[in-house]
């Protein structure tokens, strides 16, 4: 006995149906790959800290009654410059170069960054260079017999504060 | 109860044939002195089984590779070895990675000569993993149905320039230290377009990037331990699976790549040499035939190819033992370098990176993210991508073959050294935007630097070579010519004449002293 297919026109309502071991079959290769991409994706959590120690940001420092106007004043074992002005205000400019973190210099027309030769004016203004931005402020607040200085807190360029 | 004279007497016996019998059931094929014999001394070993039994008189001659594959792989085994003997001794902790590379250097028994040996052949290495890209690209070898294991070839380049980056960091001296923060800075240098659209705070693959990297906020004990398990476990399994492809897929594309008439251009073989396969064979091959698709001998006769050993395996040692050679003589000649230990508070000044990322430092100091990364994404995507444009026959196993030929590469290489003198010369003595006008919006850098400006015009250029010649061949030619010299020329500008605040100097003796 021999059948000969026919095809026999189904509407949209009608469907056919999906082979049952064809559905099973993808369903597992599907299942699997959806399973390790998920895994993977779980593994590389574990890289990304959750938690990182960071030493203290905020140090006070005192000035030396000596710092004339317009002389940066680099803070010993933090990498910040500061300056007090004629009119007593103060503030601090980060020696990070926001190109690609080397420590700037103080030069004297300003900063001079040794890795890739951006200037910046003593105001923290790129002069020269590669570096896409200015130098960043840090937030200064007057406490007894000194500063504090927050390198964690950027302020906006011309900030200075008068003790 | 059988007399144990003869048990004995056997036991005996066994004992005199041990050496012979425990050498036959290692090497079970016999000394290889027939075309037999030698076809198993290949297929019976499981570290030579990666070889064709036999191969193509073309492949055996010095100038279609000269052996610098070869070269890469030795050099890459030797850094293993010694890299692996270093490992004795390396602690990877901020507090004592610096002294104990102190001791290896000064007190452990020839740890100066190893870790020499481990540093030159890193940097040999690495010139002869970029002169063996030149010579599979000049010579054609790319093309179908090589495609992929030149796919292959390009992630080899980037794993092993990742094995010396990684590398870099382990010794904790000042280059080391100085040198992370610039890459690390690097990687997270995609801030200056987001900081540029102003959505960094949003979306900050830079900043992930730095973090994963460094895992910290700065370079600590954290950061050490991650380039440590990258140098050492990551990036080497990574190397070697990669590796294993790269052979296993040479065999499976046929071997290495040769003109058509590479029979006619060889001549004759040397009756000296034994055994060739004369052009008409006894024996048909129908069985290879069967085989569907692309397998090395199917309708083609082993005509024209010699045992694989003796002949390619003596060629390999002798490639090794001259990396070996090379490897030792430089060691002895000059130490690896060792600088104070690493201060956060000081830079080196200047900071260099080693000297195959120098031409990219140059570039970073136009722009940070076109230099580190843009540039160099646009350089490994395009030459993956060149196997799948060029799809041409002419010049295929050919060095400089194709359309043009060697005329092309003369005079895009004086295109070339033209353009990258031109523009370093224009940007050291004229400045660049930045200094002509300190206002300008930082995106416009980005886009416009001596860096782009060069890619720009090697890119037109190329593109006038295809309409030239009508041939992909020919612009990629062009390119990949005038990118060679580009990074050749980069390179020597920031090995040689850039010292202090990365300035322009004619020579070190001009250098400020300070």
């Amino acid at each position: 006995m021999t059948t000969t297919p026919v095809s026999v026109p189904r509407s949209r309502l009608d469907p056919e149906p999906l082979p049952r071991r064809d559905f099973l079959g993808l369903a597992a290769l599907w299942s699997a790959g959806i399973t390790l991409l998920f895994g993977l994706v779980g593994a590389l959590r574990l890289p990304k800290a959750a938690v990182v120690p960071v030493p203290a940001r905020k140090f006070r420092v005192m000035l030396p009654e000596t710092l004339v106007p317009g002389q940066a004043f680099l803070v010993p074992g933090r990498s910040v410059a500061m300056f007090r002005d004629a009119d007593g205000g103060v503030f601090a400019l980060s020696r990070v170069c926001t190109h690609l973190g080397c420590l700037v210099n103080a030069a004297p027309d300003g900063f001079h960054c040794p890795c890739h030769g951006s200037r910046f004016a003593a105001d923290g203004a790129v002069v020269k260079g590669p570096a896409p931005a200015a130098l960043a402020w840090l937030a200064v607040t007057p406490v007894a017999g000194g500063y504090l200085v927050d390198e964690a807190t950027t302020v906006p360029s011309g900030t200075k504060v008068v003790a | 109860m059988s007399a144990p004279a003869g048990a004995l007497a056997r036991f005996a016996e066994n004992l005199r044939a041990l050496p012979r019998t425990m050498r036959a059931s290692v090497v079970r094929s016999g000394s290889p002195r027939t075309d037999r014999s030698r076809s198993s001394f290949v297929f019976g070993n499981l570290f030579l089984h990666l070889h064709a039994v036999r191969v193509h008189r073309w492949t055996l001659r010095w100038a279609t590779t000269w052996g610098l594959g070869l070269m890469a792989t030795s050099t890459f085994l030797l850094t293993l070895v010694t890299g692996i003997l270093l490992m004795f001794y390396y602690k990877p902790y901020p507090d004592v990675a610096y002294e104990s590379i102190k001791d290896i250097h000064f007190v452990v028994p020839t740890g100066q000569l190893i870790r020499n040996i481990h540093r030159w052949a890193a940097q040999v290495m690495v010139i002869a993993v970029l002169a063996h890209m030149a010579r599979a690209f000049y010579t054609a070898a790319y093309r179908a149905p090589r495609e992929w294991n030149w796919v292959m070839g390009m992630s080899l380049l980037v794993v092993t320039l990742g094995l010396s980056f990684t590398g870099y960091l382990l010794p904790w001296d000042q280059l080391a230290y100085w040198a992370i923060t610039i890459g690390a800075n690097i990687a997270q240098s995609p801030r200056e377009v987001t900081d540029a659209l102003g959505v960094t705070a949003w979306f900050d693959p830079g900043g992930l990037q730095k973090f994963i990297l460094l895992g910290s906020e700065e370079i600590g004990e954290e950061a050490l331990i991650r380039f440590y398990l990258l140098h050492v476990m990551i990036l080497p399994l990574a190397l070697g699976v990669l590796m294993g492809v790269h052979f296993w897929r040479i065999r499976k594309d046929g071997g290495l790549a040769r003109p058509h008439d590479a029979e006619a251009r060889l001549g004759p073989p040397d009756p000296e040499t034994y055994p060739v396969f004369t052009q008409q064979p006894a024996k048909t091959y129908h069985l290879a035939a069967i085989v569907r698709g692309r397998t090395p001998q199917v309708a083609r006769g082993p005509e024209q190819t010699l045992p694989s050993m003796p002949h390619l395996f003596y060629a390999e040692l002798g490639v090794l033992m001259l990396s070996l050679l090379v490897c030792l003589a430089l060691a002895l000649l000059s130490d690896a370098p060792l600088k104070e230990r690493a201060n956060p508070a000081v830079p080196e000044n200047p900071a260099k990176a080693p000297w195959y990322f120098l031409g990219l430092q140059e570039l970073v100091s136009y722009s940070a993210f076109m230099g580190g990364i843009g540039i160099p994404t646009i350089v490994i995507v395009g030459l993956l991508l060149i196997p799948f444009l060029d799809r041409e026959t002419e010049g295929t196993g050919e060095w400089f073959g194709g359309p043009g030929g060697t005329g092309v590469v003369l005079r895009a290489a004086t295109f070339g050294l033209a353009a990258v003198l031109g523009i370093e010369a224009f940007a050291i003595h004229f400045g660049w935007i930045r200094e002509w006008w300190p206002a300008a919006p930082q995106i416009l850098i980005t886009l416009v630097n001596p860096g782009t400006v060069l890619a720009a015009a090697y890119a037109a250029y190329s593109v006038w070579l295809v309409r030239r010649y009508d041939s992909t061949r020919a612009g990629a030619l062009g390119l990949f010519t005038c990118f060679l010299c580009g990074f050749l020329v980069l390179t020597i500008v920031g090995t040689y004449f850039r010292g202090p605040n990365w300035d322009f100097y004619w020579s070190p003796a001009d250098w400020p002293v300070h």
